[in-house]
């Protein structure tokens, strides 16, 4: 037996060790690029061929600026809660609270700036709100050792009962805010463009590279991949877990508060309405439900795929009743495509 | 006479009444490759907790380089120079080799952000230098798309990272098809001949056999045997040997150990 290893050994070893440099298909730039980044590729091209459908449904509609305008002052508010979820489905977590941290957060937003402070105060209230709000859903989870998907689903329950209960369903109206230079720097419009779509790609801008390059989107990687193995190779595992939770609440109170912003409004059922779509989103965008990858270009993506979707049914000349199923499509549509395009390792 | 990377003296664990090591000594010397080999049960996994630090001793003595050690731990251990590589590899398959060998340790600069040449360069140096390289995988390529053995280097290569001096391998071989044993020998060899030191735990005699300078035959708790390879003429040599530990006087209807040999098979 011993005998028959060695010359094995050197043929099939020895050759391929001498060889200096490893040469692979993917050492192309071109192809690298598209082999790292199929899931976000995968979710564009279902986004164009979407766009083209409804362009040629009804050109007129789908050429006029308004439409688009209309799309870009919302769609700021999914990305916000949109990415940080991609962080916590890579991490093997799900967080279903965010709607109710949403609202409070904005709530807290829409008080101080009620009293009559500065808006960048009530902004800053609002972040360390959804702050302490993430640390407290993500701390119920981990050091709880809640499932996540109903822990935070009874969080947000709970939150939004609390919101309901002292406000007695009654809204805030904040009329000052419109000449505020808060208003202006974070919701007004440039050339025509909603100022909140810049703030929001800056946002996923940076999120992808703490995603990608950063010490935290590695280690949530590998957490949600085998926390068994983060966890011997020296890795607080439980703290990484609080942290996505943490994260997802900061973009919740940003989100929050941009959705106030827009309406110069806060109702207590603030952020109620995204909880489904930006679940969608993060899915329709090509990260897995099994955790370890994911992509945050693609969950992007995926959030202007269902911001359209509706908006687009309706301009094609389609009556409302034709939204929630084409909806259903274009997940069902997404997922099967997204099966296709990436393997599952164990 | 090299210098003595780790002394294990008269060790002892003992879990409630059971005991799992009964007064073991075992050294390993600079750049020497020893072969830890017993049965199931005989107590190789405990030791190998004691000296990788996850386990605590109930007693005896632990020297670093000649010197006594006090407050033993997992930390203690790699500090010394001490890697293990556990059965299970502790891999995260979808992610990169890269990734995988800084798991716990990303090598960043300004805020946190990983400095991505600087990690790339130094899993290729890591890579080369226990021979794991090939003409169909890159430092970038998923670990899930490895074979068994190539994912067994992507852990010796994390495990050869921060000069360790002794690299413990829990059973590396385990579950492996020919080929793939012969490609973890083959970076085990690159190991020592970097001038580290391994220990080397199996089950399978002739696996051991081939690669260690020195064994250890580890048997209900005790040290059974230590040889150099000079004084064991064959790996058969070795099963007969530990077929007479086994079983003094030979098993019941056998007459040599070659019968017993054969009768194992």
């Amino acid at each position: 037996m011993s005998k028959t290893m060695e010359p094995d050994l050197q043929s099939s070893l020895g050759g391929e060790a001498a060889r200096p440099e490893w040469k692979h298909p993917s050492d192309h730039w071109l192809r690298g690029f598209v082999i790292d980044n199929r899931a976000a590729l995968g979710t564009l091209a279902v986004f164009i061929v979407m766009m083209a459908v409804f362009l040629v449904a009804n050109p007129t509609v789908f050429t006029t600026w308004y439409l688009y305008s209309s799309v870009l002052t919302t769609l700021p508010v999914a990305l916000f809660v949109v990415v940080p979820l991609v962080f916590v489905v890579t991490c093997g977590e799900i967080d279903l609270s965010f709607p109710a941290t949403m609202g409070f957060a904005s709530w807290v937003f829409a008080l101080v700036v009620q009293a009559g402070y500065d808006p960048f105060l009530g902004i800053a209230a609002a972040i360390v709100t959804g702050t302490l709000l993430g640390f407290l859903v993500g701390s119920l989870v981990v050091y709880g050792g809640l499932s996540s998907l109903i822990a935070t689903l009874g969080m947000n329950f709970l939150l939004r009962g609390l919101i309901q209960i002292i406000n007695e369903g009654k809204s805030t109206a904040l009329t000052g805010l419109a000449d505020s230079w808060a208003y202006k720097i974070f919701s007004s419009q440039v050339w025509g463009i909603p100022v909140q779509i810049f703030w929001a790609l800056a946002f996923v801008v940076l999120s992808a590279m703490l995603y990608n390059r950063h010490r935290f989107g590695a280690q949530v990687r590998v957490v949600g991949d085998n926390p068994d193995s983060a966890q011997q190779m020296g890795i607080d595992v439980k703290r990484v877990r609080v942290k996505v939770f943490v994260f997802v609440g900061i973009g919740a109170a940003i989100a929050g508060t941009f959705s106030v912003m827009i309406n110069f409004t806060w109702w207590p059922t603030a952020g109620d309405g995204y909880l489904l779509p930006v679940l969608a989103s993060v899915f329709v965008g090509g990260t897995p439900t099994w955790g370890g990858i994911g992509t945050v270009a693609g969950g992007a993506i995926g959030a202007v795929t269902v911001a359209f979707i509706q908006t687009g049914v309706v301009a094609a000349g389609l009556s409302g009743f034709y939204v929630q199923f084409f909806n259903g499509l274009i997940i069902i549509l997404s997922l099967l495509g997204h099966k296709w395009n990436q393997a599952r390792y164990r | 006479m090299a210098e003595r990377i780790i002394e294990l003296r008269d060790i002892s664990k003992s879990y409630g009444q059971v005991y799992a090591l009964g007064g073991v000594n075992l050294s390993v010397d600079r750049g020497e490759v020893v072969g830890l080999i017993g049965d199931n049960g005989a107590g190789k996994s405990t030791l190998i907790k004691i000296l990788s630090g996850v386990v605590k001793p109930t007693s005896g003595e632990i020297l670093v380089r000649g010197k006594p050690v006090t407050g033993w731990s997992a930390a203690r251990s790699r500090d010394a120079g001490i890697e293990t590589v556990f059965q299970d590899r502790a891999l995260a398959v979808q992610q990169t080799i890269v990734r995988n060998i800084f798991m716990g340790r990303e090598l960043t600069g300004f805020m946190g952000f990983l400095k991505v040449n600087k990690e790339i360069e130094e899993a290729s140096r890591l890579m080369r230098e226990i021979g794991f390289t090939s003409k169909v995988f890159t430092p970038h390529s998923i670990v899930g798309q490895l074979s068994g053995g190539e994912r067994q280097g992507v852990a010796i290569a994390r495990a050869i990272y921060k000069q360790a001096e002794l690299i413990i391998l829990d059973e590396p071989t385990t579950a492996l098809s020919l080929t793939e044993t012969a490609k973890v020998f083959h970076f085990v060899r690159q190991v020592r001949a970097s001038g580290r030191s391994i220990l080397f735990i199996g089950h399978n005699i002739h696996h051991v056999f081939d690669i260690a300078d020195r064994f250890v035959v580890l048997d209900r708790g005790k040290v059974a045997l230590t040889a150099d390879r000079t004084e064991v003429k064959s790996a058969e040599d070795l099963i007969n040997f530990m077929e007479d530990v086994a079983h003094p006087g030979g098993l019941p209807g056998l007459h040599d150990a070659g019968d017993a040999e054969r009768a194992v098979r």
